[in-house]
């Protein structure tokens, strides 16, 4: 059985990881294998239970043990996995309920997998908001050495936006489809039994998850003592300046692209009458009347692609930021959460050092544990860190060179509006030259 | 023919363009002409505007060239003994044939006029030529301005915009069929002492006091013409729509300024994150830079914008130009009806006295029935002078008829003149506006493209 069943999962889902000897991909082995060893693989498929979720954290510690040496000598870069994903997610097709209680949106989420942790090769469901934050809440208690992706913020900004205006609809679903995509391209994350259930059961068993929330939410408030760390790992520090200095500047990027925007939208208006008094000079001419219509009607197109223009940058740009500042969020509270294990060991070791001077007893099993419990959530931070930042430079270089497309394609549409103007134009003065003559 | 006009016009601003160390060489009369072209460069445009505003080949340009070469900022005393700061423009002129004969250009005759000059010019023009539309001066203080663009009458760009326009204005009086052929106009462009002298002995300065008055008296015509009041409407109408087309344009030239200037912040950021980027660092910062170029570029952008506003400006002040004919005309026409109303009164005076009848009550008639009939001798004398008088009144309306229809007829041409002129230059303005927009466009493709490119390499 323990060799069966590794090389059915490893043929089905993690085979072609393992084919491009992926630093993650090595590191999934182990996992079955610690997981059909302990029999809890079972458990899981069979109900669910939340109670064993503290051990996926530390088995899969076990293995990015092993990885981070190869990380070491394979700087490959992570998105080669992207060729050879089994488990595609998708998020679309908005619909409003309205009931007596409450009025929501629900979005329907599609998958196509050839994992067979899945029984059948494609799930249709509809999930609302609430199911979204159930799973991230599930992903963070069940893998808390791991970054989950951020969910877009539940709240509408001080409450002037319409939660069900097309505009937030439509936002909001392409966030949560980068979420679930992001989480379903995760070589830890995208095993989590609570996606698995997100993704295909008709109802949602959420009580569960709640009563676990708060039992972390202690676990987390008894190890949170201000305790101050002794050696924090110069990387971990640096991951930590690293995410303020990139927060400043994600928010001053967000705050110029907000002031663009103003700015244009202001300009368009200008633009709009500066148009319109084309067209009414255009009335009291007879010889001008057409150049003068033409280039209203040049302006008018070169305001028509800066809608277009000012459009795109409010869909595609200004998202990816919002969904960076609260991936910022999320990599920090990681980082705490380490601290707060590396303070919970240090904190052990040093009475259990203490202990040893005074009783001569060998430092005890629980603080070895604990010193196990470090070095695992180190080094899935680290690999989470490295997959976070290959992502991060893939889509600010997609977005970046999206908005240069953007406005390479406005000025080339005004281009040719003004081009076109000239044609008119000069058609114009050869007609009239050719009266002359005749 | 209107080829070598070009030809020579092309090289005359080419001369004032040299100062201004804008042109390499003297463009060649094909690239100037096919305006269509709109790989035009900078330059190109640029001649192209200087030339296309101005009526090509007559009379004086013929045979002089003109431009107005540099200006210079002075100082000195004015007549109530205060310092004051002024700007004086160089004017040089040189004989036409000396430039097509092809060895070395004559050294040309310069002198020096202040703004004030050029006024006291067109004044003399306007109240001289009262039926012709007389070129405007550029505008005395900037108008229609955006915020970033200098009100300020030393402010050298404004000075630059108001040495072509004042060279502008002279090549338009010095191409016109009748204005060219003035003495004090020449005498503007060649004498430096005693031009003013000149131009104050010729008297001109009651006719300005006259005209003053007559222009803002109120009067109303009888049967006015159709022809004057459609066109004086006109004027009315492109005035307000050329004001409302210059204040749009200035508030649109404060949002785009705006725009580009607030990509220049991308530049910094850009440049700050990239210091603590590793693979991404280099794009990052290169990219910044060509944001730098993409806001510093908007610059260029609108200082070259405002030479179509000087043009739109030009057509503006021209309306105020149209409205001085079109309300002459009417000044001629009401005169007409005053001496074809003397006339008639005094023929119906005559009736009266003829056949004795008084059909309207008048004092004459009063006293006649109170002091008896005159005597037969005193009613002869009195008829001998009435028709004296009436024809007098006869010569008079003779005179003013000829002097109306005369008017109208030279006034008409110079205003068909006008539209034709009108059309062409601002067919032409809206062509280089076009291209400068195309430039803009072109300018806007490259520095986004430059930052694609770098945004590739991260």
């Amino acid at each position: 059985m323990s060799v069966g069943v590794p090389k059915g999962l490893a043929s089905s889902g993690q085979k072609p990881i393992t084919e491009i000897t992926h630093p993650l991909s090595a590191a999934e082995e182990p996992l079955s294998i610690s997981l059909s060893a302990g029999g809890e693989k079972e458990a899981w498929l069979a109900n669910g239970t939340p109670g064993e979720m503290s051990s996926p954290a530390s088995t899969s510690s076990l293995f990015n043990r092993l990885q981070l040496d190869d990380d070491l000598e394979d700087g490959r870069d992570p998105f080669a996995i992207t060729d050879t994903r089994d488990l595609f997610v998708t998020v679309d097709d908005p619909k409003k309920h309205v009931s007596t209680m409450e009025t929501y949106i629900t979005y329907r989420v599609s998958t196509k997998t050839t994992r067979i942790e899945f029984d059948l090769p494609q799930y249709s469901i509809r999930r609302r908001y609430q199911d979204f934050d159930w799973l991230r809440i599930k992903l963070e208690d069940s893998q808390p050495t791991h970054l989950v992706p951020p969910l877009p913020e539940k709240f509408v900004m001080k409450g002037v936006v319409d939660r069900f205006s097309e505009d937030f609809v439509e936002t909001r679903m392409k966030a949560l489809d980068k979420f679930l995509k992001r989480v379903a391209d995760h070589p830890v994350l995208s095993f989590n039994p609570h996606l698995n259930a997100f993704l295909t059961a008709k109802d949602l068993n959420k009580r569960q998850g709640l009563a676990l929330l708060t039992k972390v939410g202690e676990s987390v408030k008894h190890v949170a003592g201000g305790y101050k760390l002794r050696a924090r790992p110069a990387e971990f520090s640096a991951m930590g300046e690293y995410l303020e200095t990139f927060s400043q500047k994600l928010g001053n990027i967000d705050r110029i692209a907000q002031r663009i925007l103003k700015e244009q939208s202001e300009y368009l208006t200008e633009l709009r009458e500066y148009g319109t008094v084309y067209s009414s000079w255009a009335e009291c001419e007879e010889e001008l009347q057409r150049p003068l219509e033409g280039t209203a009607g040049c302006v008018a197109t070169c305001c028509r692609a800066l809608e277009d223009q000012s459009e795109s940058m409010n869909q595609d740009f200004l998202p990816v930021l919002r969904e960076y500042v609260l991936y910022i969020e999320s990599m920090k509270n990681v980082l705490r959460k380490r601290d707060q294990t590396q303070a919970e060991y240090e904190g052990r070791l040093e009475a259990a050092v203490l202990r040893r001077q005074e009783e001569r007893t060998p430092i005890p099993a629980e603080v070895e544990k604990c010193q196990d419990k470090v070095e695992c959530f180190n080094a899935d931070l680290k690999a989470d860190w490295e997959r976070w930042q290959s992502n991060k430079r893939h889509d600010f270089k997609q977005l970046l060179t999206g908005m240069a497309d953007k406005n390479v394609s406005y000025y080339e549409k005004c281009q040719a509006a003004w081009e076109s103007l000239i044609t008119l134009l000069q058609d114009r003065q050869t007609e009239d030259k050719s009266n002359e003559t005749n | 023919m209107r080829r070598a006009a070009s030809a020579s016009s092309a090289d005359n601003s080419g001369a004032s363009s040299r100062r201004r160390k804008m042109m390499a060489d003297s463009e060649s009369i094909e690239e100037v002409a096919v305006i269509g072209n709109t790989d035009i460069t900078p330059t190109e445009a640029e001649n192209n505007i200087v030339n296309t505003m101005v009526e090509r080949g007559t009379s004086l340009l013929k045979k002089m060239e003109i431009s107005v070469a540099e200006a210079e900022k002075r100082t000195g005393k004015n007549t109530v003994n205060m310092q004051e700061t002024y700007t004086v423009y160089l004017i040089e002129t040189r004989p036409a044939e000396s430039v097509s004969e092809g060895g070395t250009p004559a050294t040309p005759d310069t002198l020096w006029r202040r703004y004030s000059e050029f006024e006291l010019l067109r004044t003399y023009l306007l109240v001289t030529y009262p039926y012709i539309i007389v070129p405007p001066l550029p505008e005395k203080r900037a108008e229609f301005v955006w915020h970033k663009l200098s009100a300020d009458n030393l402010d050298p760009d404004f000075v630059e915009r108001r040495r072509v326009g004042l060279e502008n204005f002279l090549l338009r009086v010095a191409s016109h069929p009748v204005l060219s052929n003035d003495k004090i106009f020449f005498l503007f462009l060649t004498e430096e002492k005693g031009w003013r002298e000149a131009v104050l002995e010729t008297g001109f300065q009651d006719k300005v006091d006259s005209r003053l008055k007559s222009l803002n008296a109120t009067f109303r015509v009888k049967n006015p013409d159709k022809r004057f009041t459609d066109l004086k409407q006109y004027s009315d109408e492109l005035n307000t729509v050329i004001s409302q087309l210059l204040r749009a344009r200035a508030k649109v030239a404060d949002r785009l300024y705006g725009v580009y200037k607030v990509h220049g912040n991308y530049g910094r950021v850009f440049s700050e994150w990239s210091a603590i980027e590793k693979e991404m660092g280099d794009g990052l910062q290169s990219a910044g830079h060509h944001m730098d170029t993409y806001a510093a570029s908007i610059d260029d952008i609108l200082e070259e914008e405002e030479h179509y506003a000087d043009q739109l400006k030009e057509y503006l002040f021209y309306t105020d130009a149209v409205r001085a004919v079109c309300r002459k005309h009417e000044l001629i026409q009401y005169e007409l009806e005053l001496a074809a109303q003397d006339l008639a009164y005094k023929k119906q005076q005559k009736e009266e006295l003829v056949t004795g009848t008084v059909r309207v009550f008048s004092l004459k008639g009063m006293t006649s029935k109170l002091f008896g009939q005159e005597s037969q001798e005193q009613r002869e004398s009195r008829l001998t002078a009435l028709e004296q008088n009436i024809q007098e009144g006869e010569a008079a309306l003779k005179q003013k008829n000829a002097e109306c229809r005369e008017f109208v007829q030279t006034a008409w041409e110079d205003i068909e003149r006008f539209k034709e002129q009108k059309n062409k230059d601002l067919h032409e303005a809206l062509i280089s506006y076009a291209i400068m927009q195309i430039s803009m466009c072109k300018k806007g493709i490259q520095v986004w493209s430059n930052a694609k490119e770098c945004f590739n390499k991260m």
